[in-house]
């Protein structure tokens, strides 16, 4: 009993800081579901899970979470593949000036997201941009980064050049961590390059693999800022309900309609975590 | 959001913290009732606002217009009790969001806020603002054009004084109009011929540009005669397939399937380079422009020129675009101080700084002034351009009203109305989205609407 006590008091701090931002939130979130609250005239409501019951009838939300899921398959395993082939180059220590190239693959990180889009929205303009300038040089019209086929391969390729230093150095910190007697006895067992990153140092990249591809998951759920500036440059091929999150946004701040915006937060956020969690247990049971 | 998201290595321990994120924002702005303070409601009279001028105080103005601080210095000078805390709260709907985040949290409304015509009743209707008539600012009538004193009136109510107007009128780059011999037209249908003439001769020039934009189809609408909306009370109408609407989409979708129209969305960077470069060549814009135009597309100067909006037979006609009132918030503790200022700010010593800013005024006196009016215009070749704006105002076609959920209205119009300026197919089926959206809408917020 008074070991408990003593217990909670290293871990209160916390607790009191993890209930207050995290669980209350959540908490009012999951309340203001079960209410409808009109913002002219009418008041506010209980009205159970009918909010819930809109939602998954929402052929708009059902529409921007399919644009996310297409989006999280395709980019994903992009990103991935593309930050484990600059983590393996960079540790393979065959590369001169590993560091130069280290740093500058993380340098997009390091941009401002919205910079980061800005910057992308200047290039990808087809009147006056970098597309413009290929479009002269090779007399076509067909380069149109912000039309509507091309838009979401555009938001793909932002994401992809802003995160793939960031999850190389995910991968690259893992392979830092492979005990240097492994590399001498494949060395001493005659392994040839491609089979020591196939035997050695691609299982040893596993865990951080499973780790990277949760936060990808989460990350391209909650798609929001590349196409909530995009926006501003191609108003009618982005709309309101692009991505679940922008969804959610719009309905609450330009339509006043906090309870319904809040139950649609709350269906992607179980949503994600279940998709989250089944990843990281097939992770880890492949793993073993 | 995704930025730092991605990364968070709290998400990997508890993963259904995703929806920690939008639930910390609604957490900021769901204050449940939105019960009016009391001060807000108090009988007023003209003497109040006489004396509570005289006794000062402090109060909080909320705008973006250029000349806002100018206007805070004089009048604290004039009325040295007085402190004004100046707030840029952000230009047009980033100042809603605010403003209607705090008047729902009940707490934290500035006294005096900035508020454009169409989102008068937004704000108005569910008794956000007060009424200034019980201030007698009802007697101000004859200071101001028909057409913004009917937009600062929601209902019975008077909810504010106009700051400015926007009357629309043609604004055209006269060298490339001399340079492919294209003339100005004087109907709708003129001015199709004109956008169809430059295009052929240049694939890489457009009369003018056009994506969707909310305000400038209502406006044309209304400048076509159209009403799609009415609201009595609770009930709202909406009828985005009158004659009048009709009547502007038979001129528009020519433009529109015929590829005539630039894509380039107003406001942009690329918008900007397009009107200095001619490759936009006119714009159907409010009398504000030619500010805009002086001080962010120095490339045109001494080439655009101002005519009279086309119109369907060629009589004058025109409808408003844009601007703005002053408005005072029933969360004011001191609604007579404030409506004090928006006297002052509208009526009386701020409309000269207002206008020494480069504004377009909408009071009569000084429409009517033949200094603003013979003023001529470097940057538009000295062209007296005050000549055509102000009869422009005298030509707004009468009886026009806005949704009460005009913002919402417009935050979803290239949802729905986008969608055919995409795909360069007929506007009509676009509008008709657009009005089912609304009325699904407005019948969900408590409203009965027919359409």
């Amino acid at each position: 009993m008074h070991r408990d006590t003593k217990g909670w008091i290293f871990v209160g701090p916390f607790l009191a800081v993890f209930a207050l931002t995290f669980l209350a939130p959540i908490g009012y979130a999951i309340y203001l579901s079960l209410f409808r609250e009109q913002a002219f005239f009418g008041g506010n409501v209980f009205v159970g899970l009918d909010n819930y019951a809109d939602v998954i009838a929402d052929s708009k939300f059902w529409e921007s979470f399919l644009r996310v899921l297409s989006f999280l398959v395709v980019q994903v395993p992009v990103m991935l593949i593309l930050a484990l082939l600059a983590a393996l180059a960079i540790d393979s220590a065959r590369l001169h000036g590993a560091s130069f190239f280290r740093i500058v693959i993380f340098l997009p990180y390091a941009v401002p997201g919205v910079v980061a889009v800005l910057m992308w929205g200047f290039i990808y303009g087809d009147n006056f941009g970098l597309a413009a300038d290929l479009n002269n040089l090779l007399g076509s019209t067909a380069i149109k980064p912000l039309s509507g086929h091309w838009m979401l391969p555009s938001i793909a390729n932002i994401v992809t050049w802003e995160f793939v230093g960031y999850n190389m150095l995910i991968f690259y910190s893992a392979l830092r961590t492979v005990p240097e007697e492994l590399y001498e006895a494949a060395a001493i067992d005659g392994a040839s390059a491609l089979r020591t990153v196939r035997a050695v140092k691609l299982p040893a990249l596993r865990g951080a693999v499973v780790i990277a591809t949760i936060f990808s998951i989460i990350g391209s759920f909650q798609l929001f800022n590349e196409p909530n500036i995009l926006r501003t440059l191609a108003p009618n091929v982005i709309t309101t309900y692009y991505t679940p999150n922008m969804y959610a946004y719009n309905l609450s701040f330009a339509g006043q309609q906090f309870n319904y915006s809040a139950t649609v937060a709350i269906v992607m956020g179980v949503i994600t975590a279940v998709i989250a969690y089944v990843v990281q247990l097939r992770g880890t049971r492949e793993a073993l | 959001m995704k930025t730092s998201h991605r990364h968070g290595l709290r998400r990997l321990v508890a993963v259904g913290a995703a929806v920690t994120a939008a639930s910390v924002l609604l957490a900021a702005c769901g204050g449940s009732d939105k019960t009016a303070t009391s001060s807000g409601q108090a009988q007023g009279s003209p003497d109040a606002v006489n004396a509570a001028l005289e006794k000062g105080g402090t109060i909080t103005y909320w705008s973006w217009t250029p000349s806002a601080e100018a206007q805070v210095k004089a009048f604290e000078q004039a009325y040295p009790n007085v402190k004004v805390n100046y707030v840029n709260a952000g230009t047009g709907n980033d100042q809603y969001t605010k403003l209607q985040n705090v008047i729902k949290a009940g707490s934290g409304a500035p006294d005096v806020a900035q508020i454009e015509y169409q989102a008068l009743p937004q704000f108005a209707l569910p008794g956000s603002l007060v009424d200034l008539r019980q201030y007698g600012f009802d007697s101000f009538q004859s200071a101001y054009t028909p057409s913004t004193w009917t937009a600062v009136h929601a209902g019975d109510g008077l909810f504010g004084l106009p700051q400015d107007s926007g009357p629309m009128a043609l604004f055209y780059n006269k060298e490339v109009f001399d340079k492919y011999g294209l003339t100005v037209p004087k109907t709708w249908d003129e001015y199709v011929a004109q956008a169809k003439k430059l295009h052929t001769a240049d694939p890489k020039k457009y009369l003018t540009n056009d994506t969707g934009d909310a305000g400038f189809a209502t406006s044309m609408i209304w400048q076509a005669g159209g009403k799609p909306f009415s609201t009595s009370g609770k009930n709202v109408t909406i009828n985005l397939q009158d004659a009048g609407t009709q009547k502007w989409t038979g001129v528009w979708n020519q433009l529109v399937t015929g590829g005539l129209l630039a894509n380039i969305p107003g406001w942009s960077d690329e918008w900007f380079k397009a009107l200095g470069d001619g490759t936009i060549a006119s714009l159907s814009v409010g009398a504000w422009m030619p500010g805009v135009l002086e001080s962010s597309v120095k490339g045109g100067a001494g080439k655009w020129r101002v005519a009279p909006l086309p119109s369907y037979d060629g009589q004058p006609a025109t409808a408003e675009n844009g601007g703005s009132t002053e408005s005072v918030l029933k969360q004011s503790a001191n609604p007579a101080l404030a409506a004090g200022f928006v006297r002052w700010l509208n009526h009386d010593g701020g409309v000269k700084p207002f206008l020494a800013s480069g504004g377009f005024p909408s009071t009569t006196a000084d429409l009517a002034d033949p200094a603003f009016l013979d003023k001529k215009s470097t940057y538009f070749g000295g062209q007296q351009i005050n000549q055509v704006l102000t009869s422009a105002a005298g030509s707004v076609v009468k009886d026009w009203s806005y949704l009460p959920f005009q913002l919402y209205a417009n935050s979803i119009f290239g949802d729905t109305v986008g969608k055919s300026y995409q795909a360069k197919t007929d506007l009509d089926a676009g509008l008709k989205a657009w009005q089912d959206a609304l009325v699904s809408y407005g019948n969900q917020q408590g409203f009965q609407v027919n359409g």
